[in-house]
């Protein structure tokens, strides 16, 4: 790779050059899937909602970049880029959002809410803040067995008033568990402002009432997030204990598609659009010599690419066959009962 | 043969799992040095250590979704409520998290939720409930009720060897109060989904679960005496997956039934009994279901009012012999 013709200066956080280059990639990806699930969106192939991660890509992309093999996150829906980072595949998501049968979850559920623990990522459900005690358990389990793994768990400003979030942070803390939470500082939970969440400036500050380390980051600032990040993660490997961070950033796009964001200023909106953190990271690339706009532009035909394939891949497959609906309830019995008036 | 109390099979069964499986482990509050309020834990902390007898917050949503996160990661877990009344803290995490992962995500969640249910201790409003109609309803959980001692123990090692989410409702009025032979070192598997004949009768079937299947025998033995008729007592051990082939086999047979529980009657799981029987056996009747439960109002502390409250024997003895002269 050529870095182009400004002299290099140290990469940070002990990233090297194809590192810098992959965040990259896993940031456009997460952008353009998007853009690509507004259009199937607009076309009403998406079944249910549509919910953008506009503005919070550089966080999601940057944390879970920091993870190793091994460790486990569980996602928030603003979280695609970490499902990417992670190995879910793009395609994956595009049939999840349109709930065909070869959806991960067999058309069972909605977008992002799927998981594979082997690549490391826990799928969430939609009550806020009960994956904090779900991710306790699993940094439990690696306490338990002595395994130097890390669990990572997202949680958005209005989940900290969730009593589930308590819970499990506090456990967490107390059991001194291998875990990071990061809280998502995005401005709104749907339509309610953070200043009406809690009465906290900065939900760091939490952390102090459960005996932790609470950290306050640039949430668009890829670099600090993966830096800050890291050392969360690497002192919870060495017995550390849990961490909660706060990512500052702003949910630019309402709660889903259908939002007409009524409750936030365009000028808000506009001033964090200068504020992107994708452009902001391409231009400290750039700026430092360590990518040029050839070796961007090349990436992002990648992405075109990837993206067009799983499209065409599964834009046509089925919906899930009636005879799935019953099954997996349970281990045992293998399906439920199907009702006398719905007899074949 | 050494006799047990049922409390003393419940933690013999669990002993014995985790003897045998170090993958399964005890969380709950003060389960540990204390071991647990009612001593079902005692002796397990010094035992198998404090990795595996963990003492938790007060934070029943986090004891639950702890163990589920755990189970996923192919642990046992064993979640103590230190009454079950407790566990609607975690209902959420039970209903919406526990119940739905396999069908949803296709995440195995081998959790046993247990702890000490019903009345009769004098121990008021919540001391007192029985909290199986709450999670009756929910696909995905399965719920089991042991009345007696050996069932303790099989259905606590059947709990923890299953593959589902389960939720055991052991009752506290039985902990001391029944004894029964139990040859040590017997792998007692009482298997789930499952009911038991109490006792074989011709005339009227009573269908009972928990600490009601000691008031229904007793109200069955006095109607043999006194009226001379035979009454069927099914125990059904296990609330979900229902035995609907064990109660509809007996009500064919004696053509009346009546359903017997502690919890309150609106909305308790004798509504769905009764439904499943007259879905099942209408034909086979000669008399209406009917029931007898708790009065609507929550459980109350003075002796005097828990007893009027609650269902027993004699109120039993009413309605069977009311089902047998129809």
């Amino acid at each position: 790779m050529t870095a182009g013709t400004v002299p290099a200066s140290t990469i940070p956080a002990g990233l090297n050059r194809e590192q810098l280059l992959e965040i990259y990639y896993f940031l456009r990806l997460t952008r353009s899937l998007e853009e690509r699930l507004v259009n199937l969106y607009r076309q009403s192939k998406v079944i249910g909602g549509l919910y953008r991660s506009l503005g919070q890509e550089g966080e999601s992309v940057a944390s879970a970049y920091a993870l190793r093999p091994g460790d486990i996150l569980s996602p928030l829906i603003r979280n695609l880029g970490s499902m990417l980072v992670r190995g879910a595949k793009p395609v994956e998501v595009l049939r999840q959002y349109m709930a065909k049968a070869t959806s991960p979850t067999k058309g069972r559920e909605l977008n992002i809410h799927f998981n594979d623990l082997q690549l490391g990522y826990l799928g969430q459900i939609s009550h806020l803040g009960d994956m904090v005690p779900v991710m306790a358990g699993i940094a439990l389990s690696f306490k338990l067995r002595k395994e130097t793994r890390v669990g990572l768990v997202y949680v958005g400003d209005g989940a900290t008033s969730a009593g589930a979030f308590h819970e499990g942070i506090n456990f967490a803390a107390v059991q001194h568990l291998p875990l990071v939470v990061i809280v998502e500082h995005n401005g709104f939970s749907y339509s309610t402002p953070t200043s009406r969440q809690t009465a906290v400036e900065r939900l760091a500050v939490k952390a102090k009432g459960y005996g932790i380390p609470g950290v306050t980051v640039d949430g668009n600032d890829v670099l600090a997030v993966y830096e800050v990040t890291r050392d969360a993660v690497e002192r919870a490997r060495v017995g550390g204990g849990t961490t909660l961070i706060e990512v500052v950033t702003y949910r630019r796009k309402g709660h889903a598609e259908h939002d007409d964001q009524r409750y936030q200023s365009k000028d808000e909106i506009a001033k964090w659009e200068g504020n992107d953190p994708v452009d902001r990271y391409v231009e400290t690339l750039q700026k430092n010599g360590w990518a040029d706009s050839t070796i961007l532009a090349a990436i992002d035909a990648r992405v075109t690419g990837q993206l067009d394939q799983a499209v065409a891949e599964c834009e046509n497959d089925p919906l899930p066959s009636i005879d799935t609906a019953l099954t997996e309830v349970f281990a045992n019995p293998p399906s439920a009962e199907r009702l006398w008036f719905r007899d074949a | 043969m050494p006799e047990l109390t049922y409390l003393e099979a419940l933690r013999q069964g669990m002993w014995e799992e985790m003897a045998r499986d170090e993958r399964v482990f005890i969380l709950g509050e003060d389960v540990g040095i204390y071991g647990g309020a009612f001593k079902v834990t005692e002796g397990f902390f010094e035992k198998f250590g404090a990795s595996r007898v963990i003492d938790t917050p007060i934070s029943e949503a986090a004891i639950v979704g702890a163990a589920a996160g755990a189970a996923h990661m192919g642990l046992r877990p064993v979640a103590e409520m230190q009454f079950i009344d407790f566990i609607s803290c975690a209902y959420d995490m039970l209903t919406n998290y526990v119940a739905t992962a396999r069908y949803r995500a296709g995440l195995s969640t081998p959790i046993v939720v247990r702890g000490p249910s019903g009345g009769f201790v004098r121990g008021g409003p919540f001391h007192s409930q029985m909290p199986e109609a709450a999670f009756f309803h929910t696909p995905g959980l399965k719920l089991v009720a042991p009345a007696t001692v050996r069932d303790a123990k099989g259905l606590i090692k059947a709990a923890i060897r299953d593959d589902d989410p389960v939720i055991y409702l052991e009752h506290k009025f039985l902990y001391r109060r029944i004894k029964e032979n139990i040859p040590e070192g017997e792998d007692i598997i009482t298997p789930i989904g499952k009911a038991r004949i109490a006792r074989e009768g011709k005339d009227l079937t009573i269908v009972t679960y928990s600490a009601m299947v000691w008031k229904s025998l007793e109200a069955a033995e006095q109607i043999e005496k006194e009226d001379g008729a035979s009454v069927e007592v099914i125990d059904l051990r296990t609330l979900l997956p229902m035995d609907d082939a064990a109660i509809i086999a007996s009500v064919k047979k004696t053509n009346r039934a009546l359903v017997v529980h502690e919890d309150t009657r609106t909305g308790g799981i004798a509504g769905e009994i009764i439904a499943r029987i007259n879905e099942q056996a209408f034909e086979w009747l000669d008399a209406p279901v009917m029931r007898v439960t708790a009065h609507d109002t929550p459980i109350p502390y003075a002796p005097t009012l828990e007893d009027f409250v609650l269902p027993q024997a004699q109120d039993v003895v009413k309605a069977a012999r009311w089902l047998l002269a129809y």
